[in-house]
């Protein structure tokens, strides 16, 4: 049953991050306490998000557990359901998800999108200049040569996103950049089909991920950043998560 | 020479009888045909209900696949099972009759004759009546074909041969029919074949022997789930999940909503209401809880909680700090939960059974209740499996299982690791 899939990857991670959980302040670490008394609010239900994700869904401490807060509500619900359906794979939130049904999912997915919680401040780059100004040019004007195209084109200029099922590329870890990119690439991330970021990922080389991942890091949020409102631009390649929301095949019924 | 080919002679007769002997125990029952249905569109929907109550798609659908189109992997401790496509396609189940269909769930055996492995509950559904079966059959047959080659099995030697599935069913599988107790009600007698039959509730909830069988689908004693290491616990004992001291609506309530005002489902149970109870009408959901209030033992036994330990006092302090930072804000400074939200973990009986399997389980993994039309929002819990070290884990339950009237053995970090690495394979 779903339930009783593997923990090893968790595991694992969970060993290489022994230092830097330890490093941290317990306060930091999630789940923390809640001071406030009970009241039954959405963000009370969603307590199994927040605390690995953090407080509104800011980001976990360690990278690991991205931000969810203030991305567009048809991208969140999408990667609900790729987690439930198990096209991402994380045991813990495969198994969190599977028998939420998709109009729960679009409610916690709606919560998450509309938080607006300020971005901290982007981490010191760690990359050459070089490396970043690479990465910037793939970002920026993709490479036509092999028909690769920009991340603007469907990520939106300012890199913040397109309503409703875009996400913005900033305020998101180098490692987990990278991380999510190479699952792509590998096939262990999936999205519905056609997979354009599969498509993407797959024609980048290691070292461009690298590159995109380093330069995407070092940039700062825009205040109050909101994904563009733009839906109806048309895009470079079909994506298959971009369609409006139809039934899973189990059906909101089944799951 | 003699002597040798009298032994020679006596071993090839006794072999030869134990081969005759295997398969008369393997004839099939006959087929015990019902008359067709007069109203085919009424059948399907029958038979869409009761292939709900019997589970089918827990097992024969992918995360995310087209339902009942097979393909998942069930683990057992003899190799994979990988559930087959039931849906009308050359792949799956076109060009079965109802009687190959009533074969299979009544006599373990497919169309072409093979013995089936029974990861598939056959040795339940024996008892299914016919025109429930072809019911059931004329739902299935009534789905969108979907093209999905079965995948093979993958069971170690012996329990990959046919022989030997042969010798394990002359062993422990008969076909059988459901009987009625006169002495009982027609409720409590419904209650009775959906619990023992479609539902199959004691493929869970019973122990398993070596060879993988029960001892028979009246065994509703608990036990250790395999390779999941979920336990699912007696049925029987107050002490455990036994509900004989439960208010009838309560009983209901679960297997339609997934929660009470003190309980959940969680984990292998959050699937069966998910999939399966929540679609069952009242009066059958009341069959049930009727059946299962009234089943031996049930309704007798204090629900207090087991064997006392010294171990908890060494534990104590860390695991009340632990509680204090980590479990306190939602289940309370006292255990005493927050009614409809958080369960309340003093008085829990979940909180004290052994093994302590279901515990670890939750606090490494957290969880939702199932979405339910009566409980379509439900409250979760985080995964501590990442934040909390075995050690941690360890303290902190046995500090629980050992606070506000509970007596319950300490666990350690052992435990908490084994439970940790059950499931990673």
């Amino acid at each position: 049953m779903a339930i009783g899939r593997p923990l090893s990857s968790a595991r694992r991670r969970a060993r290489t991050r022994v230092a830097t959980l330890l490093a941290l302040a317990a306060a930091a670490i999630a789940p923390t306490v809640r001071a406030a008394p009970f009241e039954d609010t959405i963000a009370q239900r969603v307590l199994a998000c927040t605390g690995c994700h953090g407080e509104q869904g800011r980001a976990g401490p360690d990278g690991y557990y991205p931000r969810l807060a203030g991305k567009p509500a048809g991208y969140l619900f999408n990667q609900l359901r790729n987690f439930r359906d198990e096209r991402r794979h994380y045991e813990l939130m495969n198994g969190l998800l599977a028998l939420l049904d998709d109009a729960y999912l679009r409610e916690i997915a709606a919560y998450f999108a509309s938080l607006d919680v300020p971005y901290p401040p982007p981490a010191a780059p760690a990359a050459s200049a070089e490396l970043r100004e690479r990465g910037e040019a793939l970002v920026r004007r993709g490479d036509p040569a092999r028909s690769l195209p920009a991340c603007t084109q469907c990520h939106g200029d300012a890199m913040t996103g397109r309503e409703p099922f875009i996400p913005g590329l900033l305020g998101l870890p180098r490692d987990y950049l990278n991380a999510q990119l190479g699952a792509w690439r590998s096939g262990q991330r999936r999205a519905i089909e056609p997979d354009c970021m599969a498509q993407v990922a797959r024609s980048l080389a290691p070292e461009e991920i690298g590159a995109v991942s380093a330069w995407l890091a070092a940039q700062t949020v825009p205040a109050h950043a909101r994904a563009a409102s733009d839906a109806g631009a048309s895009l470079p390649i079909p994506c298959g998560g971009l369609a409006p929301p139809i039934a899973n095949a189990a059906g909101g019924a089944g799951r | 020479m003699r002597r040798f080919s009298g032994a020679l002679l006596a071993i090839v007769v006794v072999a030869a009888l134990g081969v005759a002997l295997v398969i008369g125990l393997n004839r099939d029952d006959d087929l015990e045909r019902a008359a067709a249905p007069a109203d085919a569109a009424a059948t399907i929907a029958r038979g869409e209900y009761l292939v709900r109550a019997g589970s089918c798609f827990g097992c024969h659908t992918e995360p995310g696949g087209a339902p009942y189109a097979g393909g998942r992997a069930i683990e057992t401790p003899f190799g994979v099972v990988h559930a087959p496509n039931l849906t009308p396609d050359v792949t799956g189940l076109s060009g079965w009759t109802s009687d190959d269909f009533w074969r299979a769930l009544h006599n373990g055996r497919a169309r072409d004759g093979r013995l089936l492995y029974p990861a598939f509950p056959y040795p339940n559904y024996t008892r299914l009546i016919r025109a429930d079966s072809d019911a059931m059959f004329a739902y299935l047959q009534s789905l969108a074909p979907v093209a999905k080659p079965n995948r093979a099995h993958a069971l170690r030697f012996p329990f990959d041969q046919q022989a030997a599935l042969a010798v394990w069913r002359a062993l422990f599988f008969r076909p059988a029919r459901f009987a009625s107790d006169p002495a009982r009600s027609p409720q409590w007698n419904r209650g009775a074949y959906l619990v023992e039959t479609l539902g199959h509730c004691n493929a869970c909830h019973s122990r398993r022997n070596v060879f993988g069988a029960t001892a028979g689908p009246l065994d509703l004693a608990g036990g250790l789930i395999p390779i999941q290491n979920w336990y699912a616990p007696s049925l029987y004992d107050d002490r455990e999940a036994g509900v004989g001291r439960w208010p009838e609506r309560d009983v209901v309530a679960l297997l339609q909503t997934g929660v009470t005002a003190t309980a959940s489902v969680q984990g292998p149970m959050a699937e069966v209401v998910a999939r399966s109870t929540r679609y069952l009408s009242l009066d059958d959901l009341t069959a049930m809880a009727d059946y299962l209030r009234t089943l031996p033992g049930s309704g007798e036994r204090e629900p207090a909680p087991a064997r006392a330990t010294t171990a908890v006092a060494t534990a104590g302090e860390r695991g009340a700090k632990l509680y204090t930072d980590r479990c306190a804000a939602c289940h309370g400074e006292r255990g005493e939960g927050v009614s409809g939200a958080y369960p309340p973990l003093a008085g829990n009986r979940a909180v004290a059974i052994s093994p302590p399997a279901n515990l670890v389980h939750i606090v490494l993994r957290g969880g939702f209740a199932p979405t339910t039309a009566g409980n379509p929002r439900p409250f979760g819990m985080p995964p501590f499996a990442t934040v909390l070290s075995d050690q941690d884990i360890a303290d902190v339950l046995s500090y629980v299982r050992a606070s506000w009237g509970h007596r319950a053995r300490a666990i350690t970090p052992l435990e908490v690791s084994r439970y940790r690495g059950a499931a990673s394979r």
